[in-house]
């Protein structure tokens, strides 16, 4: 990820399928604090189109979606 | 919230039952409110002693096996689990239909608690009156 933003919590959802990663990313968030930096790792490939969508549609900031080896990174800001 | 879903369970096949789970997941993650009505077959399955055998629909056919096979092998939660996931993230309750409980003598101390109540049909379907999505399994 980029190297200004340290993630408050990283979510380790590596082989876990789909809704898994969305869910935990979902509840990270609400039981976070405006400003915390989330990430979450996953090898699903529902979840690296459908978490991006939810960050954007629930008014909260997409900060990236990288691929890593074998796996991808999500990372979002909670902003509301 | 934004909207409701009423999802009634009615079979008890693993596949529409982790179908609907998987739609309801959907539903949370669009902040809908869902309500869950599970009934016949569908309630036998959240029985705390559960049935004996779970399977997948007759059309999986000579796949069955290897999709079971795929399936643990990859820890794919139950369906049951993923409920228990998304009630914890979401708005979501899960009620025991009360004709059939009553016509198999199961009583709510029986089933799993997840389900929050054993409600007659008129009731959900009160509750499911002014729901964006209805769908039955």
């Amino acid at each position: 990820m980029g190297d200004e933003v340290k993630p408050t919590k990283v979510i380790d959802a590596r082989g876990s399928f789909c809704p898994g990663p969305l869910m935990e990313m979902i509840k990270a968030y609400k039981q976070g604090k405006i400003g915390d930096v989330i990430s979450i790792y996953s090898t699903d490939s529902g979840t690296k189109k459908d978490a991006p969508e939810w960050i954007k549609k629930s008014g909260n900031e997409l900060i990236g979606v990288y691929d890593r080896q074998g796996y991808y990174e999500i990372v979002m800001k909670k902003i509301r | 919230m934004s909207g409701k879903l009423s999802l009634i369970l009615f079979s008890g096949e693993m596949d529409k039952l982790m179908a609907g789970s998987i739609i309801a997941s959907g539903a949370v993650a669009n902040e809908m409110k869902v309500d869950i009505f599970v009934t016949f077959w569908a309630l036998l399955q959240v029985t705390k002693e559960g049935v004996h055998q779970i399977s997948l629909s007759p059309e999986a056919g000579p796949l069955a096996g290897e999709v079971m096979r795929v399936m643990h092998e990859k820890k794919i939660p139950s369906w049951l689990d993923t409920i228990r996931q998304i009630s914890e993230v979401g708005d979501v309750t899960v009620y025991g239909c009360a004709m059939f409980a009553d016509m198999m003598g199961i009583k709510k101390e029986e089933l799993d608690p997840i389900v929050k109540d054993i409600i007659g049909v008129s009731q959900f379907m009160g509750m499911a009156k002014d729901s964006t999505m209805t769908l039955f399994l």
